[in-house]
């Protein structure tokens, strides 16, 4: 019995110094963004690597998203004869929900565990320690350009996500389904205010955090805890990584649309 | 440089450091002194805790209190910003040679100068070059780190170690992997360092010719226990058995009762083989 409340205890105690680290780690990244911003480059490569080359992927999901918004949504709002409302419903769906959250997931599953192996390779080969040895600050150099450059891009590829998959949709009502193009169009216009636009860019603010925390955190510490290391572990970890990731930016999708609503 | 009539005051003195790794004990009371501008060697049998007593030296594993002394101050209770300068005064060259594999081999050793100094690209370029010359890597200098050889990459980190000319330099088994001519070139670096820079060197290693080649002092160590610490002479006239048969390259000897042996093979004892 007492065999039991140990393990209990020890993996309860292990558990919360992992949540106690990852806190401290959330610190450090965004210290590392306070402080006196060192050279901007880094930053400039990390856009190219987060934004401009998702770019395709983020169009791509966009536009058939919208296109399937398109359809469902003309065939439901049909039902109760509204089809001119279809532009309505896919702009303030895209815009409020999905484009933050498919754009967020989208760079999850790209960069963010790019990112996460990359940092665990790192950690193995001590390469992590060598920069601690040069008194090179591993946050500054490593995690706070992509924490920036992910505040930069996502909230600008969840903007074209929104448009592309607009787009996508009025292809499909307009051309392929017969919605009036000036319904269309004037629905997305007259419904969509500054508040809706305003939740998708803290959404995707919020989500560039969380992915960035979490995929980094999983990758700086691959391999230092007890029975784990090895190649095996950043496989481990970007695996993780992706999936814990996903579920937070999707629970916090709820808990930030609760707060602004 | 070398005045042996007067002892060389240590530079770092461990005392009594015992460290764990997840709840195993794995160094045990180790103390020996470090003098400033000479090499000491730490020597012992693969998994002997030679490169966990070079963490804590360096910083990367937490040390208790007053078991590592730097300059008489405890390294344990340094606050980052005394790691910081601490660290800025040391270069380490990591077993694997640790280089950065997403840039060429010039552009990882340019990486302190790029952090800590405000020098041009074309001066650090060039600072970077010289290092690298000084290690025989002149031509491979753009090639990225997965192009070389091992020893090549061995050679690259200690290029990056001694990119910033520190004052002391940890290197964990720099002849490890190479050949007997590069890793005799290697050996007169080091000497060189000590004799024209007045470098504080430690390098942990089991080559028995190098380190008897370079070292100042040495220090023997074994299963987490340090055997014997002194001169090279010193350490050759130990009446330690453990170290004699170090020194001796002596295998342990066989004590397996064969037919216990099998069993335990056939799974018919448990206990380890």
């Amino acid at each position: 019995m007492s065999r039991l409340l140990q393990s209990l205890g020890a993996y309860t105690l292990t558990r919360l110094a992992y949540l106690g680290r990852m806190g401290l780690f959330l610190g450090y990244m965004i210290r590392g963004v306070l402080r006196p911003p060192g050279k901007y480059w880094p930053v400039v490569k990390q856009i190219h690597f987060i934004g401009t080359k998702s770019f395709f992927v983020i169009g791509f999901t966009a536009a058939f998203t919208g296109m399937v918004l398109g359809l469902q949504g003309y065939y439901t709002l049909a039902k109760f004869g509204s089809e001119g409302l279809l532009g309505s419903g896919v702009a303030l769906s895209l815009i409020r929900e999905l484009g933050p959250v498919l754009s967020a997931l989208m760079v999850t599953g790209r960069a963010g565990s790019a990112m996460c192996a990359e940092i665990g390779i790192m950690r193995i080969d001590e390469q992590i320690d060598a920069l601690e040895c040069m008194a090179i600050d591993p946050y500054a150099y490593l995690i706070t350009p992509k924490l920036l450059a992910c505040l930069i891009c996502l909230p600008l590829l969840t903007a074209f996500c929104d448009v592309v998959g607009i787009f996508g949709g009025y292809v499909i009502g307009v051309e392929l389904l017969g919605v009036s193009p000036g319904a269309y169009l004037d629905g997305v216009y007259q419904s969509v205010v500054w508040e809706d636009v305003y939740m998708g860019i803290v959404k995707s603010l919020c989500f560039a955090v969380v992915m960035i925390w979490i995929c980094t955190y999983k990758g700086y510490y691959a391999g230092l805890d007890e029975g784990n290391f090895g190649p095996e572990e950043v496989s481990r970890a970007t695996t993780n990584a992706v999936v814990l990731s996903s579920v937070t930016i999707l629970a916090g999708d709820y808990l930030v649309t609760s707060i602004l609503l | 440089m070398n005045d042996l009539s007067r002892p060389a005051p240590d530079l770092i003195t461990v005392r009594g450091l015992n460290s764990t790794y997840h709840r195993q004990q794995v160094l045990f009371d180790i103390s020996f002194g470090i003098p400033s501008q000479q090499i000491t060697v730490i020597m012992g049998v693969s998994g002997c805790g030679k490169t966990t007593l070079l963490r804590h030296l360096i910083g990367l594993k937490p040390t208790g209190p007053n078991q590592v002394l730097v300059d008489g101050r405890d390294l344990g209770a340094f606050t980052e910003e005394e790691l910081r300068t601490y660290r800025r005064r040391i270069g380490v060259l990591f077993q694997s040679g640790a280089l950065f594999n997403s840039m060429s081999v010039v552009d990882n050793i340019a990486v302190p100068l790029k952090v800590h100094t405000r020098l041009a690209d074309e001066t650090i370029r060039i600072m970077a070059l010289i290092k690298l010359k000084l290690l025989g890597l002149a031509d491979v200098g753009d090639y990225m780190p997965s192009q070389l050889s091992g020893g090549m990459r061995k050679r690259a980190g200690l290029a990056r170690a001694l990119a910033m000319d520190p004052e002391i330099l940890f290197v964990d088994e720099p002849s490890s992997g190479l050949d007997p001519i590069t890793a005799a070139g290697l050996d007169r670096l080091i000497l060189e360092l000590r004799d024209t820079l007045g470098m504080t060197i430690i390098v942990v290693t089991h080559e028995l010719e190098s380190a008897f080649h370079i070292a100042d002092r040495m220090v023997v160590m074994d299963r987490g226990r340090l055997l014997a610490a002194g001169s090279s002479e010193e350490i050759r006239a130990s009446s330690d058995p453990r170290v004699q048969q170090f020194l001796g390259r002596a295998a342990d000897p066989v004590t397996v009762n064969p037919a216990g042996y099998l069993s335990r093979l056939a799974g018919r004892e448990s206990g380890r083989v």
